[in-house]
């Protein structure tokens, strides 16, 4: 027989290419008081954020985000804006009238976020899940700062928020972002174009200056919240693979 | 924070408080009918009442879907609502625009339920004060018994079961209407509030309401235009 050297004989390993990482845990705090009765030790899970404008490629992203993770054996959750069970309708029926002031567009879009924060993004990261959320309290904020909202206003409203261990803001130009929202459905929409604000009457006018007044107030608050900036002038495969490498960052606990 | 006549508003906003069963909705009501038979301008505006989040807010009831934070910004959501596109509007207009309940609600009840006073003091902060807040303050009790005595099916909320003090629904009630009426007491000074005794006959306590209301409130600059 050969000389191979054979230890003891082992019990059976877990077969390496399979084996599925753990992410190291990392504390998690909220923005200001957070949501009273929670315990953030236990947040195990992940919370990634990925913001954009509409046509930035936020949700192409995100669907090869929850590929690749579950590929590599991680539970994942996705939430949004304007999904909770508690206002969703509610808040749609208003905007289609266009009937609601801002302060109370406002807080009823902090309604969802709390509602979808409370019931769904707490207990999955609770339960170890990676949380994938299509826009988050920034989205929120920018809208109404470019309305003119106060700024302390909109922190102490959403000093419930959980602070996310990854945000990244996918950053398209304006003038690129018409090319791809007419690609996709031939049309503006009214609310993505600020038409409520009345920067223009011309609805093309209109988008340009709010989505630049908007990219302004992210990288504004850019400062404040450290998000990755993301350039989304690039292939869908490039960018991907700038977030799965940023993210495997997170997943080892940075 | 400032009142509508500090911030040179024309009309004048009167808002009632007091625990379920105080009577406040009676003593309001009945100044309103006497501010509408003067013939002035008088709008009445009641808690919880915009309709498009008034669906949210009993479909949340109804399910059991709402949470201390959710509660209160839903109710939030409710009072700017009406506060943006009916109050403020009114008030410009020099109206007397009569509330049942205001911002004061918000504070006792979320702060009971454990958000933070600061957090939810913020939310409201775009709001103005009241140029005249009653607070109607009956023994625990006599509200209690009023509320109570008709044996009513007690709702999940406005029995205060969500914050599982215990698992009667009368006795939960009994526990956290005394909490609130804490929470009114101690913000009495700090907002003027008008305490009114509501132990006292109905007419008893609508004279002072009247008497107090003229004493305060120029009636005559509120003439509905002929």
């Amino acid at each position: 027989m050969g000389t191979t050297r054979r230890g003891p004989a082992s019990p059976p390993q877990p077969i390496a290419s399979r084996s599925v990482m753990v992410p190291k845990p990392t504390p998690k705090r909220f923005y200001g008081h957070g949501i009273p009765g929670v315990d953030l030790e236990k947040l195990s899970g992940k919370l990634i954020v990925i913001e954009g404008a509409d046509g930035s490629g936020r949700s192409t992203q995100i669907a090869r985000l929850v590929q690749w993770l579950e590929g590599c054996g991680h539970a994942t959750v996705q939430v949004g804006l304007k999904r909770s069970t508690l206002v969703s309708e509610e808040l749609e029926r208003a905007k289609q009238g266009n009937i609601l002031s801002h302060i109370t567009l406002s807080l009823f879009y902090a309604t969802d976020f709390a509602d979808q924060l409370e019931n769904i993004i707490l207990p999955a990261l609770k339960a170890g899940f990676m949380v994938l959320a299509d826009r988050y309290i920034y989205t929120l904020m920018v809208r109404d700062l470019v309305r003119g909202m106060d700024e302390a206003w909109l922190k102490n409203v959403y000093g419930i928020a959980l602070v996310p261990d990854a945000v990244f803001y996918l950053n398209v130009p304006p003038e690129q972002l018409v090319q791809r929202n007419f690609q996709k459905n031939h049309t503006l929409d009214y609310w993505e174009s600020g038409m409520d604000v009345g920067l223009s009457r011309d609805m093309f006018d209109c988008f340009l200056q709010y989505q630049a007044l908007v990219e302004k107030q992210f990288r504004r608050l850019q400062s404040t919240y450290g998000f990755t900036i993301v350039s989304g002038e690039r292939s869908v495969e490039e960018i991907n693979a700038e977030l799965q490498e940023k993210i495997e960052v997170v997943l080892v606990g940075k | 924070m400032k009142t509508f006549a500090e911030l040179n508003f024309p009309g004048r906003l009167i808002a009632v408080e007091g625990l379920d069963g105080s009577g406040k909705s009676t003593q309001i009501y009945l100044l309103k009918r006497w501010l509408e038979l003067q013939g002035l301008k008088v709008f009445f505006s009641e808690w919880n009442s915009s309709d498009l989040v008034k669906s949210a807010t009993s479909k949340g009831k109804k399910r059991e879907l709402l949470t201390p934070t959710t509660f209160s910004l839903i109710h939030a959501t409710d009072f700017a609502d009406r506060y943006e596109r009916q109050l403020v509007p009114l008030l410009r207009a020099g109206y007397l625009v009569l509330c049942d309940r205001y911002i004061f609600t918000a504070f006792a009840r979320d702060t009971v339920r454990g958000c933070p006073p600061k957090w939810v003091r913020g939310i409201y902060s775009f709001a103005a004060l009241p140029d005249l807040t009653f607070f109607f303050r009956a023994d625990l009790e006599v509200s209690l018994h009023r509320i109570l005595d008709g044996r009513p099916e007690l709702k999940y909320f406005e029995a205060g079961m969500d914050l599982r003090l215990s698992s009667d629904s009368y006795e939960s009630f009994r526990i956290f209407q005394g909490r609130i009426l804490e929470q009114y007491l101690s913000m009495s000074t700090e907002f003027n509030f008008l305490v009114i005794d509501a132990n006292q006959r109905v007419e008893a306590q609508q004279s002072l309401v009247r008497q107090l209301m003229s004493a305060r409130v120029d009636l005559s600059q509120y003439v509905l235009p002929k």
